[in-house]
Parts: C-alpha cells; structure tokens; sequence
C-alpha cells in the first residue's frame, strides 16, 4: 500500500517539518504520497511535488480548509484514509490537533512524537518529556503517528511526483476560525533553524533580553527561550523551548541565563552541540553543555557579539 | 450547563523519574503523585466558570486505581461539586481513555468537557481530540484563553506561530494549555468539604468498554546520555571551538 503525510504549511509556503516527516514516512510504507490542504496553495503543492521519494502529491483546496481546522481536516482525511495503511504527521500543533481525531474515528491507536523507526510497525517515541524512551508495537492495520521532526533528517528535494487535484467532503460546520496573531520575526523559525540561542530568567527583563538579538543576527540564529523566561513576561510564549513548549535539535544551541531545569533540557537536549553561559557552575545546563562559558552574562554577551563582529560575522 | 473534567493521577512533575533496570517501564514505587498540571489548569477553569454563574455544575472524573480517588478528591477541594472514579488497575491508552470517556458523556450529558491538553507521563496528546471525534463534537486544543457564550465558545490556541482564535458550536471539547489560567490552592475548609462530596465508583466493564491495550510496549529505555562537556575560558576560545566543530 502506501503511507499518507500531512503537509505543514501556511498556504504560501511548505514548511520543512513535511519534509522530515516523509523522511520518516518512507521507512514505513512506500510510496509515499503527500497531503497538501488549504486555500490558494497550489504553490505549495507545487512544492510538495519536489520533494524527493514523494510519488504523489494531493491537493486539497477550499475555504473550509484554509486554516486547516481539526473537524473539516479529519473529514477530508478520513475521505482518503482507505487506500493507505499508515497517515503520519509532523508533531506540530497543526498535526497533534487533528491526527488523534482520525485515529479515533479509525479506531486506530496513535504513536505520538515518533523519534525512530524500528521497523515498519514499531517505533521509539519519548514519554515523561524526553526521560524515558519507549519502544512501542502497533497492532496488525494502519499505522497512525506523529513524527518529532527534530529527529528525522529532511528528505530532499529533486522529485517528481503526480500532482492530483481531490476535492474536500463538505465542511461539518462545528468550528470557525475568528482570527490568529503571529508574531513576526524576520529571523528563522525555531524549529527549524540551524542555529538556536536561547535566554532564561538570567537575562532579569523583556529590555535585557534584545541583548541576544544582536548576536542572533550576526549568527542567523532564531531565538528561544526558557519557560522560566516566558512565565516571568520576559518574551511571548511560542519563544518556549522545552518539554511544554518547542523541541529544537539545531547544529548549535547557545543557552544564555538558562539553568538547565528538566523540563528545558526536554527541549533541546537533542542538539548537534550545546553552549551555556551561565555564572553559577553547578547549574545543571552545564551537564549536558559541550562548552561551558562560567561568567556573567552581561558580560559575556557583549563580548560574543563583539568577537563575532571582529571575526566578520554580521 | 454542566462541565465534565477528566482529570489524570500521574508522577509529580517535580520527581526526577528513573527508568526500571529490566526496561519493563520507570518506577512508580514510593514516588510522589499528583494531578496532572494540565488538569488541574482544567479544574480551575471549570470551577471559575461555575463562580461566574456559567456552569451550574463541574464533575470531575479519574480513570486509574483505587488512589486516582484522591486525585478526585483534588478536584473536589478546588470546587468541583462531585467526582466518578473509573477503576482499574490497569493501563488505559489514549483511545481506551476517550471510549470510556464518550459512555460517561453519554450518560451525564455535559455541555462542555475541559481537560488537559497532555499527561505529562506518556505525553501523547491525544485524548481531548479523540474524545471529540468519536462524538462528533468539535475541539479547541491547547487554550489560552476562553470566552463562553450559550451556544458557542471562542477560545483563543497556542499554535507553534502564535495564537489562532476558532469559534466551537457546543457541546464541545476543550484541552487546556500553561497559560489559562493559574490553578488555586484549595483552602483546608474546602478540603475538608470536599471529603463529604460523593465521588461514584464504575469500572470499564460497567461502561461496555474494551480497554485492553492495543499498543506492545517492548522496553522503555533511558534516553542516550551526553557526553561530558568542557568549559572553555573565553568567548574567543568559544568561537574558536565552534569553527572547529563546523557549527559557526
């Protein structure tokens, strides 16, 4: 048969985490095929056409999809869930809110946050935030996950898949979207960037924390930060890296006034290398550190971006 | 209008847990157990709906052995009015949680049912949206904020972007995410009220319900240790082992 993912995107663009769970797709059932549902996304089937190991890309456009709201996504999936025996998703807030619905409505039991596939029906996946790890078997029938992207590499592109036009059931009508405030930022994505720095209740205030922002830049990094941080009113929340916020896995992870409580850690533990400037010690983020700065970060940070300003990073 | 709320008994969040040797699970002996934080930010909601006159009465319910009773009792302090206790000694996955959720929906009629958005011990995040789906209602997960009316609630998501605002007809599912609200400490008059709260007592059996698990755990592990790191002098020496290294 063939397994079914979910395309992460906004309608204008595709977003990686599509391609990282088709990574993951295609070690559990080929041919791959993908879902792109929206309004006015032709372009970002298009798109998802490119990618590589992708055989046919399905696309999926109406008013009623255009936020890709759980009811009318479970409908049109359900529509198309037959000819498939495994549906993956990013475990993005997109794909956790819709998937459970359609594995519900299948009777199917979902793996959620694959992180590894073992074999085509068995999966490792995190529990109690990233403290365990748990090997899990699915029963004989389809295969429904979601998939941490930060753990799968992102399939390239170059393909040539079918693009196939399918019409979406009808709307149920139970839900309406009233509207949605982004916060903007012309820096990556979190999830997605190469380079992550992130501050904690260390940096003191909202004003303190622009002090990564310069270094940020020079770096092309995004920027994160502890839920202590985010709780303390420093940032706005989808800052959040952590077991309750965002998982990143970036090459590098700069943790700047961050301590190192469990439930960061969850967040980003995962990461190519890992940088703490912290002035106690004995904080825990230094356990899992590979380079240790131990200094003040007023100082330090200053410094960083001065260093990086000398070395021609701007 | 009455609001059901699902409430789970699971490891504190502040206990470190520790994976069994023979990788059978983590160990639950003598450890420390709570409400899950989601659900209590559940309760809190549920029970500040009721003080504003919009819910007339808030029941909460715990699926678990016979101590998820006091996780009710919990609930009950903060202020819901009575609590039902689904016993079972045994693991209840996601979807089993949802089907015997959907037979006491089925029996109590609520307008609204609010929980957590995930247990923090299998973290699966899926049981408010399956919940949902197999009754056919619609969900907001991941609240930030809720504004309910008679027919309707518009609640305010945390998407990974941002915040998203949808509108649900009820009855309707609502999963809760941090930032809701603050839970309240319950005061020992209300837990000593509490104890006089009927809390009733069924079994999955009872329900008609088959939670037998469908998922094979075949080990738990604990997740690969990181090397130990070195401390570096200055932002300089920093730099230069980040150049080495092919990060910067």
């Amino acid at each position: 048969m063939a397994s079914l993912v979910l395309a992460e995107h906004d309608n204008a663009m595709l977003k990686d985490a599509t391609h990282k769970a088709v990574t993951a797709a295609a070690a559990i059932s080929t041919p791959v095929h993908v879902l792109v549902a929206g309004e006015n996304c032709e372009a970002v089937a298009q798109a998802a056409a490119k990618i590589a190991g992708v055989e046919k890309a399905l696309h999926a456009d109406a008013p009623s999809l255009a936020r890709q709201l759980a009811e009318p996504m479970e409908a049109l999936i359900l529509s198309l869930a037959g000819a498939y025996d495994a549906i993956l998703a990013p475990a993005t807030t997109t794909g956790k809110n819709i998937l459970p619905r359609v594995a519900a409505s299948l009777d199917t039991p979902q793996v959620s946050e694959i992180l590894k596939v073992v074999s085509p029906d068995t999966f490792e996946h995190p529990i109690y935030a990233g403290n365990a790890i748990e090997t899990v078997q699915a029963p004989a029938g389809k295969i429904i996950a979601t998939v941490r992207t930060a753990a799968f590499g992102a399939a390239a592109e170059g393909g040539g898949a079918t693009l196939e036009k399918i019409t979406a059931p009808a709307d149920p009508g139970l839900s309406k979207f009233i509207g949605e405030a982004l916060s903007k930022s012309e820096r990556p994505e979190l999830t997605s960037a190469r380079i992550v720095i992130s501050g904690g209740r260390g940096l003191g205030s909202a004003e303190n924390f622009k002090l990564l922002d310069s270094v940020a830049d020079k770096l092309h990094a995004a920027v994160g930060a502890s839920r202590a941080a985010v709780d303390a009113g420093y940032v706005p929340n989808d800052y959040q890296v952590g077991q309750t916020g965002k998982v990143v896995a970036p090459d590098l992870y700069i943790a700047v006034g961050i301590s190192g409580a469990i439930q960061h850690l969850a967040g980003m533990k995962d990461s190519r290398k890992i940088v703490a400037i912290n002035k106690d010690a004995d904080a825990p983020i230094f356990q899992v550190a590979d380079y240790g700065l131990v200094g003040d970060l007023f100082k330090s940070l200053p410094e960083l971006d001065e260093e990086l300003a000398k070395r021609g990073y701007k | 209008m009455k609001v059901l709320v699902p409430v789970k008994r699971v490891i504190d969040y502040n206990v470190k847990v520790r994976v069994k040797a023979d990788q059978s699970g983590v160990d639950l002996a003598n450890v420390k157990m709570s409400m899950n934080p989601f659900d209590e930010i559940a309760v809190e909601e549920a029970v500040r709906l009721k003080e504003k006159g919009m819910a007339t009465e808030v029941v909460a319910l715990s699926i678990g052995p016979h101590q998820a009773s006091e996780t009710i009792r919990t609930a009950l302090a903060m202020g819901a009015d009575r609590g039902i206790l689904v016993k079972t000694d045994q693991t209840v996955e996601p979807l089993a949680v949802a089907k015997i959720l959907k037979a006491i929906v089925e029996a109590e009629r609520p307008d609204l049912v609010i929980t957590g958005k995930q247990a923090i011990d299998d973290d699966s995040n899926q049981v408010g949206q399956m919940l949902a789906a197999l009754l056919g209602w619609p969900q907001a997960t991941f609240a930030h904020s809720l504004e309910l009316a008679a027919d309707s609630a518009k609640v305010a998501r945390e998407i990974d972007g941002g915040l998203q605002t949808v509108e649900v007809k009820l009855p309707a599912v609502i999963t809760t995410d941090l930032r809701l609200n603050e839970p309240r400490y319950a005061s020992l008059p209300n837990i000593m009220k509490a104890k006089k709260k009927s809390i009733d007592e069924k079994t999955a059996a009872d329900l008609g319900v088959d939670i037998a698990p469908r998922l094979k755990v075949l080990k738990v592990s604990e997740p690969p240790k990181r090397g130990g790191g070195m401390k570096v002098e200055s932002v300089g020496a920093l730099l230069d082992r980040l150049k080495a290294d092919g990060v910067i």
